[in-house]
């Protein structure tokens, strides 16, 4: 006890914890390209399946012939819906409470649809089976537009429910209807715009569009049939519902069921559903004995699986002379495909869409959706954001602008008269939720410095003088976008997918010599949790971040947790990691009172230590303690130091930020270049800001491909016209503008480290701030809304209409 | 479908494998020769994550059959530095998080690798140019970019002293 204590200072330093920019522990495996994805597993006398898919939108399947595919060397099995049906695996339930077909079940209802899986000794000879298989068709008519959907005459799409008059979330009024969902006060919404002094009206759409992460979806699955045990490897984002789901549909009992999820190349929502093919992959283990892998092509991947957004939002908004907004309405129209596979907790058929309020202070609003079958892929996954919220913040975002075209004010002020103040929270919404914590006009006020937002305005006035006399041919447009998220699902006492609640999960064990492994129910897929919450717990535990391993991802280690999307990784995990830290703090306060020889109450933790309150040469090390914890005989105390906790949050968290987009665009070409884009982000605690960055850069430029070019499009036949890179608009290094990052600090009031979730508000404040730069550009021309993507074409369309190519 | 012997020189090896001429280059490191630091974005030669060096040009391993590749020089991710001394491009991605998910790194890494060969002294502009033909979904490239520029400059450093 005589040595000399280094000073706290250089202790917190040596732990590496919280708020540190602390480099990433994976980068050494995945810079040598030793990561272990999927596609990387290789097992003895592994087989490779992929699938014969439709052609058609929406056909009649008459006949499946297999007989030649099965002659082709190399080909083990072609497995079709009539040899899932006798284990019932021919259709499976959807996270919605839907049911989807695993392969064509008599008829296919989108392009790209699963139709039968041919199992071969490797991906060529799968390929030459899938040639050979011959399927007969008889067309049908397609619904590609949801309003026509409920038209007289038009298609039954799901006639396996057509008589249903109940879906899983309640009545449906037509066959080709899902359900309708409502928030807030119709009546008094209504009341309120009918009376008000200006009301903006206007049909927002947000496009269908893809997560496309850089690796598609697979999985690798053996079934040893000796032990009865099922293995699956998976890019699974949720690998223990995927276990919980499986021993569900199959029968088989959970504990002979191990889900591995290894490395996953990016999941941006895309790796949360189940799909056909991870089924098909388990199916076909069974059958042939040996272990089968499937991995999708990007093709696949785009047209089939999952899709996100596809939101026709009709919106109202009115508010006083002087600009203060007195109600919101809101009536969306909801292409969920051909199947109601949409990744939302299950009490919310539109994910928290009845977020749309924003950012405002908004006393009365109303909300409904309407869920629609149509013949296009199933999915609705939250893509980059939580559930819905890009949709609620772009609408929201969207309205704010029109409303300030018809006030004649600057959208800027209006949106800082209409903000929750700091004061107001924590802030119940008209729609229903209590937003925790806020400060947005110092964020506002901040960003708009930034900018030199007045200076901007100046310039931009000058443009259109010059534009108007002829001396330029490009106008600028600034993009504004205050967004409010809710993400951290969630309180189990409204959020479960499947009956499964959404708490999360952390268990840790301290070694003897003072180093641990924790272990979470969430799995990373790029946001570098071995890093982060390593960070979390050394400065819980005072152990350095360097001597802890994090491990998630298989469920036969793993404590039982929901998974890594709609940025809940954090709120909900990252939480579990703090209490299981606590939990281990705790004990070892005991251990360290018992080997000082003083009351627990006399005792003061300190950076890595305990230390006697008024006597700081008395103390123990976390490290001293671990090694007592063992090894010593303690009263009343058990040996070791383990802690599990599993946190079901008291609350959602709300992020926020600021974004800011100059832009020039040229009309004559439709042509646009990004000069500015200023991004301020609040998400409460910052736990590693070097990581908060790179997932603003990464949000916010996966915001500029959706609002710039990225599309899910089909023509009236049902054909998917933008199914490969070559049309499915991702944005290169070339394309990428700089991004300018800020933030403001407001923790979370009811999270123990106080963070908030940070990786996908980029995505969801950034769509709007891209969109609105280009309708403000138009604005003076009499524009007030254009429907996203923003191409080069379809800006070049919009000068056009507006007249300025004869200007 | 009939076999073919085809000899190349990987990472500074001499390797004969027997193949079906119609694999590609991307299958044949991956799965004949247990190179998985190659990875497969697209199969259609947009993405980049399959970018090799081939006889001192960054080649897409996705679009070139393996018959293309005979009596070829070729350099993976598994051929640029080793766990005790990373090569500087592997070191500087790292130092300036030039990566997330990782499954677009080894392909920006050994596209990096030839692109300095290409250009010693880039300007933030031909990088970005110079590493559109490989996509990632997970950076923004803005680190991927620093990463590459502070290799350079590293590079050009070590050049003056020596
Ligand atoms: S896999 Fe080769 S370019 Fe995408
Ligand atoms: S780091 Fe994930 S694709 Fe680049």
């Amino acid at each position: 006890m005589n040595e000399t204590i280094p000073p706290k200072e250089e202790r917190m330093t040596a732990l590496n914890g919280l708020g540190t920019s602390r480099k990433r522990v994976e980068d050494a495996r995945f810079t040598q390209g030793k990561g272990n994805y999927v596609d990387d597993i290789k097992l003895q006398g592994m087989l490779f399946g992929d699938f014969v898919r439709s052609p058609y939108a929406h056909a009649r399947v008459k006949s499946i012939k297999t007989e030649a595919a099965l002659a082709i060397p190399g080909v083990h099995a072609v497995i079709t819906a009539a040899d899932l049906e006798p284990l019932k695996l021919h259709w499976m339930p959807t996270l919605a409470g839907d049911v989807q077909m695993v392969l064509a079940d008599g008829k296919v209802l989108f392009q790209g649809q699963e139709v039968a899986f041919v199992v071969a000794d490797n991906r060529y000879a799968a390929d030459d089976g899938i040639k050979a298989v011959e399927v007969e068709y008889e067309e049908l008519p397609v619904i590609v537009d949801p309003f026509k959907a409920e038209l007289d005459g038009a298609p039954i799409l799901r006639e396996d429910i057509a008589d249903k008059k109940e879906g899983a979330h309640g009545p449906r009024r037509h066959p080709n209807h899902i359900f309708t969902w409502e928030s807030g006060d119709r009546q008094a919404t209504e009341a309120v715009i009918s009376e008000a002094d200006v009301v903006a009206e206007e049909m927002v759409y947000y496009h269908r569009t893809h997560p496309c992460p850089l690796e598609t979806c697979g999985s690798v699955a053996s079934m040893d049939k000796v032990n009865g045990k099922l293995t699956v490897w998976g890019t699974f984002q949720a690998p223990h519902a995927v276990r919980t789901v499986a021993s569900l549909i199959s029968g088989i009992a959970e504990h002979n069921i191990r889900i591995v999820s290894p490395d996953i190349g990016g999941g941006f929502g895309n790796k949360v559903g189940v799909y056909p093919g991870y089924i098909c992959s388990i199916v076909a283990s069974i059958v042939t004995g040996a272990p089968v892998k499937w991995i999708e092509d990007k093709m696949d991947n785009l047209m089939a699986t999952a899709f996100a957004r596809d939101y026709w939002m009709q919106g109202k908004i009115s508010a006083t002379k002087e600009g203060k907004i007195t109600g919101l309405w809101c009536h969306t129209t909801a292409d969920h495909g051909a199947f109601d596979a949409c990744a939302d907790p299950t009490k919310f058929p539109a994910g928290f869409m009845n977020i749309c309020t924003g950012s405002y202070d908004i006393p009365t609003a109303f909300l409904s959706v309407d869920g629609i079958y149509t013949n296009k892929a199933p999915g609705g996954v939250a893509y980059r954001c939580s559930f819905r919220v890009t949709e609620a913040a772009y609408f929201i975002e969207r309205m704010i602008e029109v409303l300030a075209i018809k006030l004649g004010m600057d959208s800027a002020e209006l949106r800082e008269k209409n903000f929750i103040r700091k004061d107001q929270f924590p802030y119940q919404s008209a729609l229903g939720w209590e937003y925790d914590s806020g400060d947005y006009h110092t964020a506002w006020d901040k960003a708009l410095k930034a900018v030199n937002y007045k200076e901007l305005r100046k310039e931009q006035a000058e443009r259109l003088e010059a534009f108007h006399k002829g001396e330029t041919r490009k106008l600028i447009g600034i993009g504004l976008s205050h967004f409010t998220e809710i993400v951290g699902a969630g309180p189990v006492k409204n959020c479960d997918i499947l009956g499964l609640g959404m708490f999360d999960s952390c268990e840790i064990r301290i070694h003897p010599t003072g180093s641990a492994i924790a272990r979470l129910g969430t799995i990373s897929q790029g946001q570098g949790h071995a890093t982060t919450f390593a960070q979390i717990l050394a400065s819980e535990i005072g152990i350095p971040a360097e001597d802890i391993t994090l491990e998630e991802g298989d469920t036969d280690t793993a404590p039982y947790g929901l998974g890594t999307y709609g940025s809940r990784s954090t709120p909900v995990a990252g939480a579990a990691t703090a209490m299981a830290g606590r939990k281990i703090r705790a004990k070892a306060q005991m251990i360290a009172a018992y080997l000082l020889e003083v009351h627990d109450n006399d005792l003061e933790w300190d950076v890595d230590r305990f230390v006697v309150k008024g006597n700081p040469e008395r103390f123990k090390t976390m490290k001293e303690i671990a090694f007592a914890s063992y090894n010593q005989a303690i009263p009343n105390v058990e040996p070791g130091l383990e802690a599990v906790s599993y946190y079901d949050p008291p609350n959602m968290t709300y992020p926020f930020g600021a974004y800011i987009c100059v832009m020039e665009i040229d009309v004559d070409t439709g042509t646009t270049e990004i000069r500015q884009v200023f991004a301020l982000d609040d998400c409460g605690t910052r736990i590693n800001p070097m990581i908060i960055e790179g997932q603003v850069h990464g949000g916010l430029t996966e915001a500029l491909a959706i609002a710039m070019g990225q599309e899910i499009a089909y023509d009236e036949m049902g054909n998917v016209t933008t199914g490969t890179l070559m049309d499915f608009f991702v944005p290169t290094a070339w394309e990428t503008p700089n991004y300018q990052t800020d933030y403001t600090e407001t923790p979370s009031p009811h999270h123990p480290i106080g963070a908030k979730g940070v990786g996908e508000s980029p995505n969801v404040g950034g769509v709007p701030a891209f969109s609105n730069a280009v309708h403000d550009a138009f604005k003076s021309f009499g524009l007030t809304q254009s429907h996203m993507p923003h191409d080069h074409w379809r800006i070049w369309t919009i000068a056009n209409k507006l007249g300025l190519h004869e200007m | 479908m009939e076999k073919i012997r085809l000899n190349m020189t990987v990472n500074g090896k001499d390797v004969e494998v027997l193949t079906e001429p119609r694999q590609l280059l991307a299958h044949v490191l991956r799965e004949e020769l247990n190179l998985t630091g190659t990875h497969i974005g697209c199969e259609t030669s947009h993405c980049g994550a399959c970018t090799v060096d081939m006889n001192d040009m960054s080649v897409k391993s996705c679009s070139v059959f393996a018959a293309q590749a005979q009596g070829a020089n070729i350099t993976t991710i598994e051929g640029l530095g080793t766990p005790d001394g990373l090569h500087l491009l592997q070191e500087m991605f790292k130092e300036h998080h030039g990566l997330q998910c990782g499954y677009c790194t080894p392909g920006m890494i050994t596209r990096a690798y030839r692109f300095l060969q290409e250009n010693g002294s880039p300007t933030e502009e031909d990088v970005r140019f110079g590493m559109s033909g490989n996509l990632c979904r997970c950076t923004g490239y803005q680190n991927i970019v620093k990463a590459i520029l502070a290799t350079a400059e590293k590079m050009n450093e070590m050049k003056e002293s020596a």
